[in-house]
């Protein structure tokens, strides 16, 4: 199997986030950056296990700018064999999602892997750009993938249940939580993604057709309320009626 | 039902969980390269993952999680700077530094642990050992197949060895070794020791001990207030048969131990680092999130002055760590030098503890954050590898040239 993996930088979540120019840019200053955890966590792992147990390689793809490479290395130090940046910055899905595709076209891999979403824009649209672009299927939020030869059977995460389907490969897929279980990379893989490749391309010219306008942040949190331990009706209730929980 | 129970026990977990950040106010990262990040990141996740949840238990109970040796071997905590063809990482210094003090951001005792295993039993296997011992120890060592032990200490012999009197008699294919080494990190679970003991010349010779050599025990030390999920004990030997193979042939003075010392001080001046911005952390967070007199507690200026005062410490103590990592990447870092650094951080560790621990007021004193068990444990930090007192009499004599201790 020939697989490509997705992987973006985001906000650490302890990042405090804010906006400047006039809220239409996010303020990187004093942020600290991590892979997207459903990249890493279970796209990226999954496509390991994948490699391990019927042989073939896994790319990393990240579009960004050159900070984005301790990123990149750690994929690799996590096992991904090689690594391909592309060189631009942008938040726009589409034109992400063009760029991976134009790598993808080139490269004919039998599974796109993507997460189901990055933890700061939660779009969950990258997968579905590439898919279109790729004229592949599409399978969302996948919570299990089993391979025998060409075709994939992959439950995901539906409202209130789930959905079991069938595929056959090419076909492009976003991870989410059960897909695989968490890696850290170890010293030893640190070390040996110093020496995997890591290609830089140069992005194709694209007119994008959105902008973001405005962000904002939402509204401060209110204060914690603290019940008697016995209390099990009113913790239900404002559980219920007021933090809309259950 | 069970939909409430599950989000109740997400919000205990929750309370519990180890939210540390690392804290870099001079924007020392920029300084490191892409691997240290790395390796800062991939232990600070497994400590996260492995450490942190059980770590105030085993302390509470002193218990050592001896499960964690093969979890510190997998991510590569056992002598990361040694070359990987001996079990090694093939990292460099500041590469070591770096994980110990992510080690010891989690607990000095854990931290303990890794720097016995890699700079006082793999690196004098590796410095002064022969290719045979390097291939049979160093592997196993690596992979935490084997846990190694050093014994330099004795009851009657602590900042002075060289008074030692352990010693190795003669005796054909073989040396009779008898005599006891005392606070040994690990003994009670080793399965190998580096002892260090004069031979009939009176030279200090290192030996590899075996568990189930002839007459060899280990006891272990109880009721220690520090390092509680460290295990410690005696050696003891008691006229053991150590095969003259087991000798490492490349050293016959107290220079060997020295050097490994040097190794695993340095590693220490990056641990109390981690053990200190814990706390730091810790307190940072709790002065924001306290109200007292209907105002957070970091609203105070004395609570900013410790705070403040904290993190100036932190950050001198990370300058000194990174210079000397740069100066040990190129093997220039001078006894005397490492000797400066670990005294320092030890210090400003425990110091930057005890202003953490006022910051919490009552809660500080409990389990439910680090800081006591950080605070007892660089008890033994500041007395392990050298007292307070005997680095700052070693700074001093390279400075005048004369020797107090003589
Ligand atoms: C938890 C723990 C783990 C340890 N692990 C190991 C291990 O794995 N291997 C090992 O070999 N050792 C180990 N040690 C031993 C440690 O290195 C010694 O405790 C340390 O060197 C001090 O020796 P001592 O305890 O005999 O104190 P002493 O040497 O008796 O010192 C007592 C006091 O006298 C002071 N003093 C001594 N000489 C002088 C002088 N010339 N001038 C001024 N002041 C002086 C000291 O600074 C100290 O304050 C460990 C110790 C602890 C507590």
């Amino acid at each position: 199997m020939k697989i490509l993996v997705c992987i973006s930088q985001v906000p650490d979540t302890t990042a405090k986030i804010s906006f400047k120019e006039g809220n239409t840019v996010f303020n990187t200053d004093g942020v600290q950056f991590i892979m997207n955890p459903y990249d890493e966590w279970y796209a990226l792992v999954r496509a390991l296990e994948i490699k391990e147990s019927q042989g073939g390689s896994v790319t990393v793809i990240n579009v960004g700018p050159a900070e984005n490479e301790t990123v990149i290395r750690k994929a690799l130090a996590i096992g991904a064999d090689d690594a391909i940046r592309v060189n631009a910055v942008s938040s726009s899905a589409l034109f992400i999602a063009k760029q991976i595709a134009e790598v993808a076209k080139a490269a004919q891999y039998d599974i796109v892997f993507t997460g189901k979403e990055t933890i700061n824009f939660n779009r969950s649209e990258v997968g579905a750009m590439i898919a279109e672009y790729l004229d592949q299927p599409y399978i969302s939020y996948a919570t299990h993938l089993d391979l025998q030869g060409k075709t994939a059977t992959i439950v995901r995460e539906i409202e209130g249940g789930s959905e079991t389907l069938e595929v056959d490969t090419p076909f492009v897929i976003s991870a989410a939580k059960g897909l695989a279980e968490q890696r850290i990379p170890n010293m030893k893989g640190i070390m040996t993604a110093k020496k995997k490749t890591l290609k830089v391309v140069e992005p194709i010219a694209f007119d994008d057709i959105s902008f973001p306008v405005r962000y904002e942040l939402p509204p401060s949190k209110a204060g914690v309320k603290l019940l008697d331990a016995d209390n099990m009706e009113e913790l239900v209730r404002l559980l219920h009626e007021e933090a809309k929980a259950i | 039902m069970d939909v409430i129970n599950e989000k109740v026990n997400t919000i205990t977990s929750k309370a519990k969980e180890d939210r540390f950040q690392g804290h870099d106010y001079y924007q020392i990262d920029e300084l490191l390269q892409d691997e240290h990040l790395l390796a800062r990141e991939a232990v600070r996740e497994w400590v996260k993952s492995e450490v942190s949840p059980i770590i105030e238990q085993y302390a509470e109970k002193s218990k050592c999680p001896t499960h964690l040796f093969k979890g510190l071997a997998e991510i590569g905590a056992f002598g990361p700077s040694l070359p990987v063809e001996y079990g090694g990482g093939g990292m460099d210094e500041m590469a070591y530094g770096i994980i110990m003090q992510e080690l010891e951001r989690g607990d000095s005792g854990i931290r303990s642990m890794a720097s016995v295993q890699g700079s006082l039993v793999m690196y004098p296997i590796y410095k002064y050992g022969s290719e045979e011992q390097r291939r049979k120890y160093l592997p196993k060592l690596g992979s935490g197949e084997f846990i190694g032990c050093f014994g330099l200490t004795e009851p009657d012999h602590g900042s002075n060895p060289s008074g030692m009197t352990t010693n190795l008699k003669d005796d054909g294919d073989a040396y009779i070794l008898n005599g006891a080494k005392m606070w040994i990190t690990n003994s009670p679970v080793a399965d190998v020791a580096v002892v260090w003991a004069k031979d009939e010349e009176g030279k200090v010779r290192g030996v590899i001990v075996e568990r189930g050599m002839k007459g060899f025990s280990t006891p272990e030390i109880h009721g220690k207030w520090s390092l509680r999920a460290s295990v410690t004990g005696e050696l003891v030997f008691e006229d053991v048969r150590v095969p003259k193979y087991n000798v490492l042939p490349n050293i016959a003075s107290l220079r060997g131990p020295l050097s490994c010392l040097s190794k695993a001080r340095y590693g220490i001046s990056w641990g109390a680092i981690g053990a200190a911005m814990d706390c730091y952390d810790s307190a940072l967070r709790y002065s924001k999130e306290r109200i007292q007199f209907d105002r957070p507690i970091g609203q105070f200026q004395l609570t900013q002055k410790k705070l403040a005062e904290m993190i100036t410490e932190i950050t001198k103590a990370q300058l000194l760590a990174w210079r000397l990592g740069t100066l040990a990447n190129k093997g220039k870092a001078t006894p005397a030098q490492i000797s400066m650094a670990k005294r320092n951080n030890v210090e400003m560790a425990l110091k930057v503890a005890r202003e953490a621990r006022q910051i919490h007021g009552g809660m500080g004193i409990t389990s439910e954050y680090p800081i006591m068990r950080h605070m007892m444990n660089l008890e033994s930090v500041v007395t392990y590898e050298g007292t307070h007192d005997v680095h700052l009499l070693i700074t001093g004599m390279d400075i005048t040239g004369l020797n107090a201790f003589a």
